[in-house]
């Protein structure tokens, strides 16, 4: 299939329809308001379920009682409202239900701004919610990327029974970019029989619940989910390693941070600059420890530095990867502030050669 | 002829949690029995609350899920989208359908959902230990209004049969009362009602069900039953607030 120009909000939600999204509830709010709007238009022609909820809390409980059934659905919204979400999300998690969610990040805390963000990484990557869980969070950095991760989200999430979270900011909501669709090639169908659709063909009764009032019930139920936490750990890390080979700094950095700090290390390799070595993770939970551990242990690496449209969050999980091997700086800017291609260029300089170019 | 008195088949055998003299049980028991009556067991999901009915889910013997505090009526909604030929109900307390989710309920009765809802009032939140709730009555004692519901401080008892049947997408609304045998047999019919209402698709139902809680309201079971009869039934009227019947089914 040609590749077509698309904004970012109205890609992912035409790559989570071809992915076979059956669903999608959402609520208003800046700077993905595409997404609902997309779906308004498609899903009807489809024969599909689009509804415009009352708020994010009610939405993210209509993900829950559509998962319940068995059907890929979908939510999507910005960092203020994937806040109210977070009972839900909690929820959808202990009693393990697949759905796919989306965060156009903007500026916080509080009502916060409507300009790109990346403040949302340690909600996103911690749970967010009450309780001991994850997501699987994708963090695409191209149009393309975010397409291709949607539609593997939906597999993912029913493959291991549970809500996967692409976590984008508002750059990649409302940029366009030529993407190409149409090419989705879905993973083994994921079993599905633990949903709850009454009896017909003699099933056995499903109940999809989170109660678990005995505490050694609760405690297994929590091992359970951390088995597959593991499994999740070992085969599903997604990492772009850029220049890493010989670099004399690494960078970590990811969705549209990342591109930036990508052009930055071209411009340096170009112009002769010191050697630069970018680890852009694509999941960042599981987050790629591994990949961090051996970019920094090289031993022409002098340092590493994470960059991130936020007051550094990121940098604390290259903190632990790192372990203490080689110093980790941070720099960023915040409240929707973009670092620059300028500003990250004068960090890297300073930290390779006394701010020297 | 000589009547047969056996559990229903929408009820697992699960012996019920609740407190001698409380209602829950009475009215798990028609829900079951109208959801046998009609046939509709093997595709029928319920939606549990927080409350005390949390473990709703161990009682009907049908595919039930349980959902966060006042968000049924939204789960209900999701479930009922992509499965509009399973029959969708919620069981939900006062605290949860009439205080926390007040908006769920509100949107879903607006919309139309078609899916059926059964709303205990009792007046107290049951579960936590007898709180005020928005349905308590005026001058009621409770945990959390020590020396009686003022409504200065706290507000009036909020109608909710009366407040959704001013939506327009509501089909049937009424409220009923399990004081007492005949009023049991009442609410029965009720239930089944809207069960069949969601059947023939004429959209949103709900039964509100005076109910008793004798554990915190400090009552035995009889008295608890007498004072929903003499202070509950006259700050709620019982009857049907809305019921669009055949008319724009």
């Amino acid at each position: 299939m040609a590749k077509i120009l698309m904004k970012g909000a109205e890609a992912i939600a035409e790559a989570a329809i071809e992915a076979g999204c059956q669903a999608y509830f959402g609520y208003p709010i800046t700077p993905q308001n595409e997404v609902p709007e997309y779906f308004a238009k498609r899903m009807p022609k489809l024969g599909r379920t689009f509804l415009q909820a009352e708020s994010e809390l009610a939405s993210i409980n209509m993900v829950y009682g559509a998962a319940s059934a068995g059907v890929r659905v979908m939510t999507s919204s910005s960092s203020p409202g994937i806040a109210l979400m977070q009972e839900g999300i909690s929820y959808l998690a202990a009693s393990r239900l697949p759905c796919v969610i989306a965060n156009f990040m903007r500026g916080g805390p509080g009502l916060g701004g409507i300009q790109p963000s990346q403040a949302d990484y340690f909600q996103a990557t911690r749970g967010g919610g009450n309780g001991d869980y994850y997501l699987v969070v994708y963090a695409p950095a191209t149009l393309q990327e975010m397409c291709d991760l949607t539609k593997e989200a939906f597999d993912v999430a029913e493959q291991y029974r549970l809500p996967v979270m692409i976590l984008a900011d508002g750059t990649l909501g409302q940029m366009m970019e030529p993407v190409e669709l149409g090419n989705y090639v879905p993973r083994t169908k994921a079993d599905m029989t633990w949903a709850a659709t009454g009896f017909q063909g003699g099933k056995p009764r499903s109940i999809i619940n989170s109660l678990y009032i005995q505490p050694e019930e609760l405690e297994e139920r929590c091992l359970a989910m951390f088995d597959t936490y593991r499994e999740i750990q070992a085969h599903e890390i997604r990492v772009e390693e850029f220049h890493v080979e010989g670099a004399q700094l690494i960078v970590g950095a990811y969705g549209t941070m990342a591109r930036i700090v990508k052009s930055v290390i071209m411009q340096l390799d170009q112009a002769g600059g010191p050697k630069v070595g970018l680890v852009r993770p694509i999941t960042l939970w599981p987050f790629p420890q591994e990949a961090f551990a051996k970019a920094a242990a090289q031993e022409s690496v002098q340092a590493v530095l994470s960059v991130e449209m936020s007051m550094g969050q990121m940098v604390e999980d290259i903190r632990l990867a790192v372990n203490g091997r080689k110093p980790v700086s941070f720099f960023g800017r915040t409240g929707g502030m973009i670092p620059t291609a300028k500003e990250v260029r004068e960090q890297i300089l300073a930290l390779c050669n006394g701010g020297k170019e | 002829m000589a009547k047969e008195c056996r559990r229903p088949k929408a009820l697992t055998d699960t012996p019920f949690h609740y407190c001698p003299g409380c209602t829950h049980g009475i009215v798990h028991r028609l829900v079951a029995e109208a959801i046998d009556h009609l046939g509709i067991r093997e595709k029928t999901v319920g939606i549990a609350p927080v409350g005390c009915a949390v473990f709703a889910y161990n009682y009907f013997n049908t595919d039930m899920l349980e959902a966060a505090h006042g968000r049924a009526p939204a789960v209900a909604t999701g479930m009922k989208r992509v499965r509009p030929d399973n029959i969708v109900f919620t069981y939900q307390g006062d605290g949860d359908l009439s205080s926390i989710g007040c908006a769920e309920i509100t949107h879903a009765a607006n919309r139309g959902e078609n899916i059926t809802v059964i709303f205990i009032n009792n007046a107290v939140y049951g579960m936590t230990g007898g709180q005020m709730a928005p349905t308590t009555l005026l001058g009621q004692v409770t945990t959390t209004s020590p020396y009686g519901r003022d409504p200065k401080d706290s507000g009036y008892p909020l109608h909710m049969a009366e407040l959704l049947a001013t939506t327009r997408g509501a089909a049937y609304i009424e409220r009923v009362s399990a004081h007492d045998v005949p009023h049991i047999r009442k609410a029965g019919q009720a239930i089944e009602k809207a069960f069949r209402y969601q059947m023939e698709g004429k959209g949103f139902s709900m039964i509100e069900v005076l109910s008793t809680c004798p554990t915190n309201w400090g009552m035995t079971p009889v008295q608890a039953m007498q004072w929903v009869k003499d202070e509950m039934v006259a700050q709620y009227p019982l009857g049907v607030y809305k019921d669009l019947g055949e008319k724009e089914a």
